[in-house]
């Protein structure tokens, strides 16, 4: 018997839909030419692009399409966005505001200006992973340059006060980008009323390619380039266009758009149909981030006394595909920094696991989910000495 | 992952995992750097000091539950001087290896065993050559030396 995939890893990427591949395919074989070149044959390429930036510029409520810059995904743009304000405003300031719950291509990228001289704020966040925008206007100083805070967290799905933090750094003159690569396409974004200055986004996030992204830029905010070469991007990002990238990320955004609502509601349901049975069925159980304010795809739970990966092989050998911020699956043996900063003590960062879900999962996959995660539960808590403690301290 | 089959078959059908009631000799120890904590249960003949069952309970990765369950098949049936020759090497290679982030897992295994065994020498009164005290926290002694 063939064993089901049950693919709750959609915060980490998500299959390209069928329509988008089949949106893409011409611009590889049929109208493979460079939008840059002067004969005819290119101008079907640079129509297409312009058509993405079009899409894309109406969801996000833009002033001008040209204010929709394509990069090579979410880590350039974030890379970017900061890197090139941190020069361009060297002369103003040299202090930058972020939070403790960015995602690496964020806070990565201030330990490197870090290096070269900038001061950078990490604020903390509440044991929800909420930025409170009152700790964002005190940290404001003459010399702040930029703000950056994440639309909606990776891990917990935590969707921030977006606007409230808009408003403060309009009000103080500085300017503020969002990290909106797990938000885009899944909720509701407009960078006018929002005051985003920058946002950054990723098309793998929401059902297109993986390698293309794009950042918003208002217009009027002088940036220089981050990659030099070509006039690509109103000469600010060069490289030959990736014209199918480019037309399956437009693609991809118009159909998330279309149904955004409509796929919200469903999400919802299904996920806290998940997380209501996970925290009524399962003892000893936490619900990681907002129980409200957070992406409706993203369920984030740690087990007490058991240990993520174990857990993800577990739910892998039942065709389950999940992710967890435990140490033993970094890589670098730190526990996530997400659940760090929301105050998670180490061991309940160990056993921590997040379903991220799509429209394509039904309910009787999430009940099959359910029922595994309960009996491995089970068997990993009767190998732990930790829960061997915890039950002879509590006879 | 990039587990061995063996490393696969002791994770999924973990050997001699449980408690030992009225054990000769219990060590636990515990990983700072990741946070796991691995539990070994000895009995022990205390005529010949021949271990003629063990058993381990693990908080910890695929690998920290793999190197208890082979460690446990390595030190049945061995003496206490023996024993202490299964170390986290002779563990990884009886499991065809480890990826390089979990060779740290295997050193829990081997550290247990030595708890386990210095609280057996400890309450039998006897001393068990080449034997050191067990640390609280293995890493400890790596950062130690990382100062120095
Ligand atoms: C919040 C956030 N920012 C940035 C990125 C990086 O995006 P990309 O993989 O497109 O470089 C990700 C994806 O992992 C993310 O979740
Ligand atoms: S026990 Fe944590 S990485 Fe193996």
């Amino acid at each position: 018997m063939e064993k089901q995939l049950i693919y709750l890893d959609n915060a980490a990427t998500t299959k390209t839909r069928p329509e988008v591949v089949e949106a893409m395919l011409p611009y590889f074989t049929e109208v493979y030419s460079n939008p840059s070149s002067v004969y005819e044959f290119a101008g079907k390429g640079k129509s297409a692009v312009e058509h993405s930036r079009d899409i894309i510029a109406g969801i996000l409520g833009a002033k001008s399409s040209n204010e929709i810059y394509f990069t090579g995904g979410g880590s350039e743009s974030d890379n970017w966005a900061l890197i090139a304000t941190a020069e361009a405003y060297a002369s103003k300031g040299r202090h930058i505001i972020t939070s403790k719950l960015e995602h690496h291509a964020i806070l990565h990228t201030c330990e490197y200006l870090e290096k070269q001289g900038y001061e950078v704020t990490y604020l903390d966040v509440d044991e929800y992973g909420l930025v409170d925008p009152a700790s964002v206007e005190a940290a404001i100083r003459p010399d702040t340059i930029l703000i950056s805070i994440m639309f909606a967290n990776n891990e917990i799905g935590t969707i921030e006060p977006i606007g409230e933090i808009g408003a403060i750094a309009k009000k103080h003159g500085v300017l503020f980008h969002t990290d909106a690569v797990q938000a885009f396409a899944h909720v509701p974004i407009n960078v006018q009323e929002l005051n985003i200055d920058m946002l950054s986004a990723s098309g793998h996030k929401f059902g297109g390619p993986k390698g293309i992204g794009f950042l918003y830029l208002r217009n009027g905010i002088r940036l220089g380039a981050f990659v030099h070469g070509g006039s690509q991007e109103r000469k600010r990002r060069a490289g030959t266009h990736n014209v199918p990238g480019i037309v399956g990320m437009g693609k991809a955004a118009e159909l998330a758009a279309a149904k955004l609502e409509e796929t919200m509601t469903y999400e919802k349901t299904l996920r806290d149909h998940l997380v209501q049975r996970v925290l009524t069925e399962i003892p000893h159980v936490k619900y990681n981030g907002h129980p409200e304010q957070r992406l409706t795809n993203n369920a984030n739970f740690s087990f007490q006394f058991i240990e993520g990966e174990s857990l993800l092989i577990l739910l892998d050998m039942q065709g389950i595909c999940a992710s967890s911020g435990s140490a033993c699956t970094s890589g670098s043996l730190d526990p996530s920094h997400v659940l760090l900063a929301i105050g998670l003590p180490h061991e309940i960062a160990h056993g921590s696991l997040r379903l991220t879900l799509s429209e394509e999962i039904t309910k009787e996959q999430i009940d099959f989910v359910v029922d595994e995660l309960k009996k491995i539960v089970v068997r990993l808590r009767e190998m732990s000495p930790l829960y061997a403690d915890f039950i002879k301290e509590n006879q | 992952m990039e587990y061995s089959k063996k490393v696969m078959d002791h994770f999924m059908n973990p050997r001699n995992m449980g408690e030992i009631e009225n054990a000769s000799g219990v060590g636990t120890v515990g990983n700072a750097k990741c946070g796991d904590i691995m539990r070994i249960f000895l009995d022990i003949d205390p005529e010949t000091h021949i271990i003629k069952d063990c058993k381990f309970k693990t908080f910890g990765c695929g690998a920290a539950v793999a190197t208890s369950s082979m460690a446990t098949e390595l030190v049945v049936g061995k003496n206490i001087n023996e024993a202490l020759q299964v170390t986290n090497k002779a563990v990884m290679e009886a499991l065809d290896g480890l990826p390089p982030v979990k060779v740290h897992c295997s050193l829990l295994a081997e550290e247990a065993i030595h708890a386990a065994l210095w609280d057996y020498a400890q309450k039998e009164h006897i001393t068990i050559e080449g034997l050191k005290p067990p640390k609280d926290d293995i890493s400890e002694g790596e950062e130690e030396f990382e100062e120095e």
